[in-house]
């Protein structure tokens, strides 16, 4: 479970993020959508304990991310938005060395590398260095880190951005699958992905929701019936504002 | 414990699954080696303690190759991004800098320990004091982790290597050579005692020599011991607040 309770970050006088609240239960997938710099990844390093909030907390299975950030950070999975990895190891020696990192021993160890790698479908390129592997792979790769340890609770910063239609499907439905039994939170603004994988979906602009609700809800409150016509309209339009000025 | 362990093993892999360790290691090798039997008079001298002929050349090694090992310890990591992972991972900070240092000072002990035939070859020629050449290694090697965990601070500040390794050398031959005594003895000319003693107490060939006489004094000690600390909190200090 997640619970992000008056969340704020600044950076000098500017807001990223302006007194964010929102809840995500367990076995609900709730899709983090907004325009590019409208907060979603400064949200998420914030919840994942990787930057410091200016103000307010967010809770993971509830520890707090400030208070007791290890204890957090064990229960999440994250997928950050560059896929970030080591380039001089393999994709078996990095899966090896996260679950060293994840405390995760013996046998335990052996079958969280193996079943990360099958579900990621990294098989073909598990012995290979992760310097020759494609978008697409490093994407799967870090994901694998991610679900490695079995987390509760699993951010995911735009899953599926540059894969292609078929690598974006298979992260579909494996978000779909492991949202039956965990909390899952993932960025996109691609809203197909919203009806794809989505429970519940909130739209931010400039740090701010400014829309929360089941597709089903957020489709009733755009007037034409389309989430791509709500989230135009709640939205800030950089290009509109740049053509006019 | 267990995270430090796990950081540094991967670290260590790093510096040998790529040429670098190998590079720098083969180097100090050949210059040390190069500089003991030419400028160092190895032979002429019959220096057996190995002060002079080859113990005096490290830091002048250190100040140009100990950056090249630590410049990417910090640096490396905020040019693609791993630092997120490492920052999200259930890992106290501190296990990652003392992880990360450990294994880039491993580097140079390795480097270091590849000279002992040098120490069987005048075991062999003469009839040294082996305390004095282990408390000269010591100093050796002290002076070479001070000068790792200066590059470690200065790579916690930047995304790019060659900027830290400029920076990085800059202050290590900045040690090196305000404590030389050919600086200090010019400097004793403008009679400013003060100074003097600072510049002195800055260098780094007032504790070295003392260790490569073979006196064990506790103000070095606590001069090698204070500024690695201090570089190692300086580099926790800036890295959390850059995540601020």
């Amino acid at each position: 479970m997640i619970e992000v309770e008056n969340l704020t970050k600044h950076f000098g006088a500017k807001f990223a993020v302006k007194d964010l609240s929102f809840t995500v239960k367990p076995g609900e997938v709730l899709g983090f959508l907004g325009p590019n710099g409208a907060g979603k990844s400064t949200t998420m390093r914030m919840i994942t304990g990787f930057i410091t909030p200016s103000s307010g907390d967010a809770r993971v299975c509830g520890h707090s991310i400030i208070d007791e950030p290890f204890l957090a950070k064990q229960k999440i999975g994250y997928l950050p938005e560059s896929a970030p990895l080591y380039n001089d190891m393999t994709v078996t020696g990095f899966l090896r060395f996260c679950a060293d990192v994840r405390e995760l021993k013996g046998s335990a160890k052996k079958d969280a590398v193996e079943l990360a790698i099958e579900t990621c479908f990294l098989q073909s390129v598990a012995r290979q260095s992760i310097d020759t592997l494609s978008k697409g792979y490093r994407h799967r790769t870090c994901l694998a880190q991610a679900i490695l340890h079995n987390p509760d609770v699993l951010i995911l910063d735009e899953p599926t951005d540059g894969l292609d239609p078929n690598q974006k499907h298979e992260v579909r439905e494996l978000i779909k699958r492991l949202g039956q039994n965990k909390t899952i939170l993932f960025s996109t603004h691609i809203l197909e992905e919203v009806d794809a994988a989505c429970t519940r979906a909130v739209i931010v602009d400039r740090g701010i929701i400014v829309a929360d609700g089941s597709p089903e809800e957020l489709r009733k409150q755009s007037p034409t019936g389309s989430l791509h016509d709500l989230f135009r309209e709640l939205t800030t339009h950089d290009s509109a504002h740049g053509s006019a000025a | 414990m267990k995270h430090i362990w796990t950081i540094f093993k991967r670290e260590l892999n790093s510096y040998f699954t790529q040429p670098t360790a190998y590079a720098i290691i083969l180097i100090f090798l050949v210059l040390s080696l190069l500089f003991n039997f030419t400028f160092g008079r190895f032979i002429l001298a019959g220096d057996a303690n190995l002060e002079w002929s080859f113990l005096f050349w490290h830091p002048w090694l250190y100040m140009l190759l100990a950056p090249a090992v630590g410049m990417k310890l910090w640096a490396d990591e905020k040019r693609t991004g791993t630092i997120e992972l490492l920052g999200t991972f259930p890992i106290p900070p501190w296990a990652t800098i003392l992880g990360k240092y450990l294994a880039a000072a491993t580097v140079w002990l390795i480097a270091l320990s590849l000279t002992f035939p040098l120490i069987i070859t005048v075991n062999y020629l003469g009839e040294p004091d082996n305390w004095r050449i282990f408390s000269g290694y010591l100093g050796s090697y002290l002076t070479c982790c001070v000068f790792l965990a200066i590059t470690m601070l200065v790579s916690a500040c930047t995304r790019d290597q060659v900027v830290c390794l400029i920076v990085s050398v800059s202050i290590c031959v900045l040690m090196v050579l305000c404590g030389y005594e050919d600086f200090i003895r010019e400097l004793s000319k403008f009679r400013v005692d003060y100074l003097v003693e600072a510049m002195v107490s800055l260098g780094v060939w007032d504790h070295f020599r003392s260790l490569t006489r073979g006196l064990f004094r506790y103000q070095d000690m606590v001069w090698f011991a204070s500024i690695i600390f201090a570089c190692l909190v300086g580099t926790s200090a800036i890295l959390s607040a850059k995540r601020a």
